[in-house]
Parts: C-alpha cells; structure tokens; sequence
C-alpha cells in the first residue's frame, strides 16, 4: 500500500503500544497523514486544496449541526427560524453565515482541487479510481447545496427549487409524474421541503464516506507530483509528517484569513438579496438564478435554445448533466503518455487559452439574464465546453509529442539525481 | 471505441447548440431590440453625500440616528409597514432604557385575551412583543394600498442590491413623470394610484410619498428633520433592524483575523523551518 521505505510505527510508551495491540489507531494516523506516509518532495500548493476540500467539509458538519438544532423544517416558520438564528441565538449569526460562506468555499476550494487534476491529468492510471470518487463527491456536494439552499425559504430558494425540479418535466413520459414524486406534490411545499431538508443532513455523511474512500484509493499509488513523473526511490519523497503538514497547515491559514474576510466582513456578498424575502409562490422574481456555484452549468442548460429533434429543454438537461459526466471518461479520453501539462505544449494551450477562459465565460454568463449577447455567448463557450473534453483532448492526446520529462522526480528537484541513476534504485511500489 | 463515440457525442452537442447560435444570432441580428423604459429611465441607487457611520470595515451605530430613524418609522411607515422580526425589547441596543422601553412597548396594542372570559381583547404591548403589523392580514394589507401589499421591513435592506442606499433614494427619488418618458413610453406612464421613481425596479410604484415636507417629524434631539435626514436615519434604522449584529460581527472579524494573521505567519515560519532541510536532502 506504500513504498518500501516507509517508516514503520513503534510505540514507545506503553499507553501507546497498549493501543496499538488492541486497536491500532494511532498507526493508521502515522501511515495515513503521519511519518509513515511518504510523498512526493515536489508537490506545489495546488497540492493543499484536497486537505483544505476536507477542512471545509468539517466546517460545514459541525457548523450544519449547529443549525438544524434551532432550525425547523416547515413552510409556516422556516424562515422565520434562520432570522431566529441570526439575531437571537447566541453566535447564531455567525454559524449560518460560516455554514453559508463554507459551502461557497468549499467550492471554491474543489474547483481548483478538481481543474488541478485536470492539468496535471492526476486522472489518468493508475489514479482513475481516485478520480472517479472525485467526480462523484462533486456530485453529490452539487445535490446537498441546492437542497441546503432550499431550507430558509426565500424567494431564491423557492424558484431556485421550482426551476431545477421543473428539468424533470423535460424527460419525455415518465419526467412529469417523476418530479411530482419528488416533490411530493405538484409544486415545492411542505412536503418538499421536510425532504429536502432530511437529505440535505444526511448527504455530508455520504459525502464523508465518499471522501473516505477517494483517500484510501489515494493511499494505494499515492500523489501524483507536477512532474507528473511516478516515484522512483526514497530520495523523491518526504514523509508526510513533519514537511506536509507544515505545508498544509500553512495553507489552511492562508485559506481561513480569505474564509473570515468574507464571513465577517462580506457575508452576503456571494449571496442574492432575494433570498432575504420569504417565499412567494405568487411572485416570480426577475431573475430567477441559482448559487454562483452552479453557474456554469446554468449557462450550458440554457444555451440550448433550439429544438432539434428533441425538444431545445431536453437537449439542455441533457448537455447541462453530460458537462459533469464527460469528467467519468477522461481516464480513457485522455491518450497521452504523459501526465503533467508541463510537459504537453498542445494541451497546455488548450488548457491555458481554451477551457480556462471558456470556464470564466460560463460562469459569467450563468449569472446573467437569460438574455443576448448573453445566451450568445454562452452558446459558443458551450460548444468549445464539450470539443475540448469529447474532441479535442483525444485527438491532441494522441497526435501531440510530449516534451522531454525529467528522469525522476529528485533529478527535477536538484538537477540531478546520482542514486537512482546507478541502478541499484529501490524498486518503483506500484 | 470510448473515444470514438466520446467524439461522436461531443460533435453532436456542438452541433445542436451551434444550431442554436445561429438562429439566435439570426434573430438578434434582424430583430430590433426595443428600449424599455426601464433601461433608459431607471437609475442606481446611492446613499446620503456624507455616507453613513456604519459603512466601511470599521463601522459603528450612530445610535442618536437610530433613534431617529426609529422615530421616523414609528411616526410614518408604521401605518403601512410591519416589522416582524424586530421585538420591542430590541430596542434597548438603540440606547433606551430598560424604563423607556417598557413605556414604549405599552403605547402598542397588541391581541390578548381576556383573563376572565378568554374573549379575544387588545392589550397594552410587553417588551417581549414583536412590533405589531398595521393589518390584520394581507388582503387587508392590499385592500387598503390600491391592492399592493406593503412588505415587511424588517429584512428590506438585505433584501435589494445596496439596500441601505436604496432606501434613502427610493424615499428621496420621488419625481414628476419626464416629458422625454411620456412622449417615447407612454405604456410606462404611471396608472392611477401609482407613483413615478426612477430607483424602483419598473419606475412606477403603489406607495405615494410617504416623506412630504420638511419637518414632518419633530425629532426629539432638536436636529433639524429635512426629507433628506429624514430618509437616511429611516434607512439607518432599517439597515440596524435587518442585521442588529452588524457591528458586532465587524468588531469580532478584527481579532479572529489578527489571530489568524498571526497564526498563519508562524505557520509559514514553521514551515520554512522544516523544509529548509529538503531543499537538499537526498536520503
Ligand atoms: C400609505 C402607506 C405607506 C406608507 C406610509 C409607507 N409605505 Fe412604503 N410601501 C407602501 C406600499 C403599498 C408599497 C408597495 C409598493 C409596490 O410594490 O408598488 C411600499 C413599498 C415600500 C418599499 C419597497 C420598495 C421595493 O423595492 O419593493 C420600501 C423600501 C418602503 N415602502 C419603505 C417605506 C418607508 C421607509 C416608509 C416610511 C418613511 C414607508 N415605506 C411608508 C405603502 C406605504
Ligand atoms: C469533499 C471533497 C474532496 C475532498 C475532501 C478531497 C480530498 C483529497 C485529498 C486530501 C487529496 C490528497 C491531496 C491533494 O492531492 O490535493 C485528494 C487528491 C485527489 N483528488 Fe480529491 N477531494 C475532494 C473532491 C475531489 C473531486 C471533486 C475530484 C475530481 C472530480 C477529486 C480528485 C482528486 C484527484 C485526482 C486526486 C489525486 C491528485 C494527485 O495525486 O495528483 N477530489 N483529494
């Protein structure tokens, strides 16, 4: 499960090696997250967003916890119970604005996690089951954030839920009488939001065991590293405890001063001042749009504005639940021999000038009235979306020559790399 | 096989929604798009020149101006307005004490019941009250405002982009109709019973001038009650019932972030420290 050279634990005190027979927790820390976890010595700070996706998820446990003891579940007094919380439950306020900035950062925090791994192509062998839990954790963060933003039943929450489980609808046959059941009713009422609510406490725990599992598959090969090249001998890697802990809990300072930033100081500023009125299923309101989170994939739902055979609201749903899917095959899309973008000239401009600019314009575009030149615009960013993964990266990955890679990750490191070169290397863990 | 269909499928995106562009760019391109009046008439809002004492990461009440405000409100909005989610015990945080609020509560009415008969009665308002609402319901709310229900408060200045400014144009931004709007929009004159203001979303809204004359109110602490002193205190005291811990939160942030400025550096300290071996390390 690790290298060769992995320091073994040895209890030294007897407390501790009474733990260690009986139920060896504090070895599984060592080996997981301490000196027994070794780790490639080159890893940037694009590194850090996996403990820090972690953090926040913990934030938002304990922080939802906090919540759900003053928060009650009903049409009638949702509303009124988070104003309860905000001014009369002591550090309520605080809890419901770190509760609701931790899941913008949370996202924050994913997205560069996951469009690191999009770079560095950390998805490709032998890191796809790695990958997979990824996307599937991102899945899940997407369906707990839009039921958790349903909760406090403002005008956003209410036509955010109307709209999202209206694409139902655009299913042919079964998509009607299935959004009903989902709702439990022809609308977002009670039912659905004593629902939502059940779903959005328990999927942090499925999320958790998800995360679980996506790190025990990490522990397997273990980090990939910017070089994109594998480890080779104990002098490419540092065990993980002291030199990345250090490193991340720098980093999760560095986070936290942005996170408390805006808790303190912008709380609403990521939010819409909609959903600070209570929700009127009688009154539409301008512009119905979701978290900003969901923007990208809002603006691809919404490019789709033709009926071609099918109609234009399910080629929409289709291409807006696609745009995550396509992240399941990019192990196998993704032909290169090589992982690292450093050492891909052609996918690094696709990369750099193609899906990085793309992504801002979706984002953008999502936020704004379905309108020209915005639909427009994203119509255009959503054809390139879909060439890049689907098109583009295949037939670059296979046509494109890589540059030459360093030999290990100790010669990119110092320049050069005496041990493993002799020969008598240690022999490469799988 | 995976990357031909991958291709396959991708192409076909691309192709329906390019279909799209181009009839939408077909469309935009031959078809006028019309000028609303709103987008030429409508205008942002701001605040008072001076701005107000809670702006800025250093912010605090001026609790004479929330005095005011609440005077403002009580005087003038109240007969339209509710506010929820305000009690009256809450005033206490503007600086009255705990006599004064307790006189103040008893100058409401509110629904009880009879201790002997258990008939519903009035009843002189407790400080643990909540702030009345001036109708019974909302159709009575509507009935009364030319069938336009005049929202809640409490929450009004979260409730729109930069509400504390918002409300200050709103009160202030009352205008005759311009002729240039007659004459291009005449759709878009306001109906019967609706009020021209440029600041309101659609520029016609349900609630006349509530803010008149100068002097309307007579404030307690002398300061003289101009339509624009009036409309920023009003607004003051809304921002201060929409987020009554708005200054405590600014005044917490600044330690937990000098904590965490401090704790961040010796982070970074430490870890120079220990990778300062690294660098050269090969064992
Ligand atoms: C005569 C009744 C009346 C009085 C007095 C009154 N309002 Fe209103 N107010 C209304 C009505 C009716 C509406 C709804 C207007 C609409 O939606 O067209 C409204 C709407 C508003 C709005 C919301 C505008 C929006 O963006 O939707 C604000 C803010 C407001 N009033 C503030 C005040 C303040 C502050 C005062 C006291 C200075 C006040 N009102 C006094 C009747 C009144
Ligand atoms: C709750 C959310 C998540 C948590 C807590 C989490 C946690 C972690 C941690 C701690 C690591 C090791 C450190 C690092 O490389 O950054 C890691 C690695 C990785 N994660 Fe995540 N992750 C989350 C979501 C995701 C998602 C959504 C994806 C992709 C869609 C993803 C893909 C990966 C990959 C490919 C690696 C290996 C990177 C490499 O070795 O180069 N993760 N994750």
């Amino acid at each position: 499960m690790s290298f060769p050279w992995a320091k073994e634990y040895t209890p030294k005190h007897p407390v501790m090696r009474f733990f260690d027979e009986k139920l060896p927790l504090p070895r599984f820390v060592y080996n997981a997250v301490g000196a027994g976890y070794p780790v490639p010595r080159n890893l940037s700070y694009f590194w850090n967003f996996g403990v820090l996706a972690g953090f926040f998820l913990m934030l938002q446990i304990v922080t939802g916890v906090v919540l759900a003891m003053h928060y009650a579940a009903n049409t009638e007094v949702a509303f009124g119970t988070v104003e309860h919380i905000m001014r009369d439950v002591n550090w309520g306020w605080l809890m419901r604005y770190t509760h609701a900035n931790g899941a913008s950062f949370f996202f924050v925090v994913v997205y560069i996690h996951i469009f690191r791994g999009l770079f560095y192509a950390s998805y490709k062998p032998p890191r796809e089951m790695i990958w997979l839990l990824g996307v599937t954790i991102f899945l899940l963060m997407m369906a707990t954030a839009f039921m958790g933003y349903v909760l406090p039943w403002g005008q956003m929450s209410f036509w955010g839920a109307q709209v999202i489980t209206g694409l139902f609808e655009a299913i042919p046959v079964v998509g009607p009488p299935l959004k009903t059941w989902l709702l439990g009713g022809f609308a977002p009422d009670n039912a659905a939001l004593n629902r939502f609510f059940s779903l959005h406490f328990l999927l942090p725990f499925v999320i958790l065991g998800a995360v679980i599992l996506h790190i025990w598959a990490l522990h397997i090969p273990g980090s990939s590293n910017p070089t994109g090249v594998e480890v080779k001998s104990e002098s490419d890697t540092l065990p993980f405890h002291p030199y990345y802990t250090a490193k991340d809990g720098f980093g999760l300072g560095v986070a936290l001063l942005v996170f408390f930033t805006f808790v303190f100081f912008l709380p609403n500023a990521l939010g819409h001042p909609d959903n600070y009125i209570e929700a009127n299923p009688l009154s539409t309101p301008a512009h119905i749009v979701p978290e900003w989170y969901f923007y990208p994939f809002y603006a691809i739902l919404r490019a789709f504005t033709f009926d071609f055979i099918l109609p234009a609201k399910l080629w929409g749903v289709l291409a807006m639940f696609s745009a995550i899917l396509v992240w399941f095959f990019l192990p196998w899309l993704d032909k290169s021999p090589v992982r690292s973008g450093h050492y891909r000239p052609l996918f690094r401009k696709f990369f750099w000038f193609g899906l990085i600019p793309v992504m801002a314009v979706l984002f953008y575009c999502g936020g704004a009235p379905a309108e020209e030149p915005y639909v427009m615009i994203s119509q255009i960013a959503t054809a390139y979306y879909f060439l890049h993964f689907l098109v583009i990266l295949p037939i670059v990955s296979s046509i494109e020559r890589p540059d030459p890679l360093p030999f290990s990750i100790t010669e990119a490191v110092l320049g050069s790399d005496d041990e493993a070169a002799a020969g008598d290397a240690a022999p490469t863990a799988a | 096989m995976i990357r031909l269909v991958g291709i396959l499928i991708g192409l076909g995106f691309t192709f329906v929604v390019l279909l799209a562009f181009v009839t939408g760019a077909y469309t935009w391109s031959t078809e006028e798009v019309a000028e609303t009046a709103e987008s030429v008439f409508h205008e942002t809002a701001h605040g008072p020149e001076a701005g107000y004492s809670f702006d800025g990461p250093f912010g605090t009440w001026d609790l004479a101006q929330l005095q005011r405000g609440y005077q403002v409100y009580k005087e003038v909005c109240s007969a339209c307005h509710s506010l929820n989610y305000v009690a009256i015990r809450d005033l206490e945080q503007l600086g009255y004490s705990e006599d004064q609020v307790k006189a103040e509560a008893a100058s409401f009415q509110v629904p009880g019941i009879n201790p002997d008969t258990g008939e519903d009665t009035m009843r002189p308002a407790l400080p643990t009250d909540y702030f009345p609402s001036p109708y019974p319901n909302s159709v009575a709310a509507a009935a009364a405002n030319n069938n336009a229900i005049p929202p809640d408060l409490s929450l009004m200045t979260k409730a729109r982009h930069h509400g504390s400014d918002y409300v200050y144009s709103l009160l202030t931004g009352y205008q005759e109709v311009p002729a240039q709007l007659r004459e291009e929009f005449p759709d878009a004159t306001p109906a019967p019973g609706l009020y021209y203001n440029p600041y309101f979303a659609n520029l016609n809204l349900a609630m006349a001038p509530p803010l008149t004359a100068d002097g309307q109110v007579t404030y307690a602490d002398g300061t003289e009650a101009t339509i624009s002193q009036m409309a920023q205190d009003v607004a003051a005291f809304l921002t201060w019932t929409a987020e009554p811990q708005l200054i405590k939160r600014k005044q917490t942030g600044w330690p937990v972030l000098g904590f965490l400025l401090f704790a961040t550096i010796l982070a970074w300290l430490a870890k120079k420290q220990i990778w300062a071996g690294a660098k050269r390390r090969k064992d």
